[in-house]
């Protein structure tokens, strides 16, 4: 399985979940895990996705998360959970 | 399954604590580069160069992208130029400088030789082109090795490079001597590090490899924010752990960085590299640990302790660790270092006392301009003896600032960051250095 983390931050709105998920079934993308908070006073979301059907490459996926943050106002970003396998597990 | 907790700590680290990782560092054999003329191997080299490094930026560029961990340096290390250089190396200088902007790496490092027991013809020739090369090159950087543990310290070697060193600073004198922040003189110099001034390829190594140097003080810092108060206990096992973390993605990173390139994975150096921005500094760490600033007394203690955990705790997170691995003290590139110099509570005395617990040595020390090449040179001569003795790495990188005094600050730019010129001992040595000749290697036993 391609893990991949998709964090969201700025501030708590209507639609965010929905925009997001949406973008990522385009891509065909499924969502395995999601958590929000606050933290800072900053909306949080943290989606844990898996990308092993993705149908573009990714940084593309990257490039499209891009987008979807700047259309609702929040900063969306992607990257490989392995990064966090990495550091947290032996 | 990864916790939330978990997730948010990796986080912070990469946002808040400046955790990133270092280089990326591709080291390049230029053995096979060695023609009849000079000339003919710049146009080896630069071939070679280009070739096996075209996709290492676009490499490092597409991993940091997808990690979401700042990979802040991409450079090359290649074979000490001496070994493939005749009477112009000047020609192979200019090649690596080249090759260097055209595959977009910042720095590339070994336009150097390995002296520690003596000089053959083609380093005496490449010694005298240094400090017309540091000036006429931009990403060029190069390193000299005087001593080892094995056989003692060539002090033909020590006085030459003082005034190599005081010529570049001459010659670069338009940037308060910056030329001299290429230039690292080095007792044991490792072959596998991937940091620069002064990182080249040993003759040990593959045909290429890829090194990879992490950082983060910052990580380091704040993890023992939260444990003031405790006994050194705690603080030793805290360290080891953040160590821990912060080495397993640079294991990671250089996993995936050499099976992308399609070259051997050589080394994780463990090194906490600060820069000067604030909060990515090592001399904060040790005031995290107590100390009003760097250079109180208890520094060289505080010292040792983090230098060895960081190590014990970096040993079991990758399967490979060489290079440097420790804690670097540069003055000009760490914010806590500089505010301890111009306090005065940080002289160079101290900091040689400091590097026989760490990594690596008298590092981007600015003095004053009128410091004689005998005295740079004894400065050297300590330097490669704590290194001789101890079996350890020891390195100094001075920068003679023309026209400054002590008290005065030059500006380098950058990740060089800025420094205090710093006061120095000008008591007479002409006739120590001028002697000549080699220091014995030391003894291994009767150690005391």
């Amino acid at each position: 399985m391609k893990k991949a983390l998709v964090s969201v931050m700025g501030v708590d709105k209507p639609g965010i979940i929905a925009k997001v998920s949406t973008a990522l079934f385009e891509l065909n993308i499924n969502v395995l895990e999601i958590s929000q908070t606050i933290l800072d006073g900053y909306f949080t979301m943290l989606m844990i996705v898996d990308m092993t059907a993705a149908t573009v490459p990714f940084a593309d996926v990257a490039a499209r998360m891009d987008v979807v943050g700047n259309d609702i106002g929040e900063s969306v970003n992607i990257q490989r959970a392995d990064l966090f396998d990495a550091m947290h597990r032996i | 399954m990864i916790e939330i907790n978990e997730i948010m700590q990796t986080m912070q680290m990469i946002h808040e604590q400046h955790f990133d990782i270092r280089t990326i560092t591709m080291g390049i054999s230029l053995l096979s580069c060695k023609k009849n003329t000079d000339r003919e191997t710049a146009e080896a080299v630069y071939e070679k160069v280009t070739r096996s490094a075209g996709k290492l930026v676009a490499v490092g560029e597409t991993l940091e992208a997808e990690l979401g961990v700042p990979i802040v340096n991409k450079r090359i290390s290649v074979t000490p130029v001496s070994m493939i250089s005749g009477s112009d190396p000047m020609a192979i200088a200019l090649a690596l400088d080249e090759a260097a902007k055209q595959v977009g790496v910042n720095f590339i490092g070994g336009f150097g030789a390995l002296m520690h027991k003596g000089s053959t013809i083609a380093e005496e020739c490449l010694l005298e082109s240094m400090p017309e090369v540091f000036q006429k090159t931009e990403r060029l950087c190069g390193s000299v090795n005087v001593g080892s543990t094995r056989s003692g310290i060539n002090m033909d070697a020590v006085r030459k490079m003082g005034h190599i060193i005081k010529k570049t600073a001459e010659l670069t004198a338009d940037t308060d001597g910056f030329g001299c922040a290429k230039i690292v003189v080095f007792a044991n110099a490792v072959e596998d590090n991937p940091f620069m001034a002064g990182a080249f390829h040993g003759v040990g190594e593959p045909e290429c490899v890829v090194n990879v140097g992490v950082s983060g003080p910052g990580v380091v810092q704040r993890a023992l924010s939260e444990i003031h108060g405790q006994p050194f206990d705690v603080l030793a096992e805290t360290i080891k752990r953040t160590a821990f973390k912060i080495t397993r993605v640079g294991e990671l990173v250089a996993q995936e960085a050499a099976k992308r390139l399609g070259v051997p994975f050589g080394i994780v150096d463990l090194s906490l590299a600060p820069t000067p921005a604030r909060g990515d500094s090592v001399a904060y760490i040790l005031k995290e640990m107590g100390l009003e600033m760097a250079g109180a007394p208890g520094t060289t203690a505080a010292l040792a302790m983090l230098n060895d955990m960081v190590k014990k705790g970096g040993v079991m997170a990758s399967s490979h660790v060489g290079g440097l691995s420790g804690a670097f003290i540069p003055v000009s590139e760490d914010i806590g270092m500089i505010e301890a110099a111009q306090a005065g509570c940080l002289t160079i005395e101290k900091m040689e006392a400091m590097t026989c617990v760490c990594s690596v040595g008298l590092d981007m020390i600015a003095i004053p301009g009128d410091t004689s090449a005998n005295t740079i040179a004894g400065i050297i001569a300590d330097e490669a003896a704590i290194g001789m003795v101890n079996n350890k790495t020891t390195a100094v990188r001075l920068i003679p600032a023309p026209g400054k005094v002590a008290g005065d600050t030059v500006n380098f730019g950058g990740l060089f960051g800025f420094a205090p010129i710093m006061k120095v001992n000008s008591a007479n040595n002409d006739e120590f250095v001028e002697r000549g000749g080699r220091i014995p290697p030391p003894l291994h036993s009767l150690r005391n």
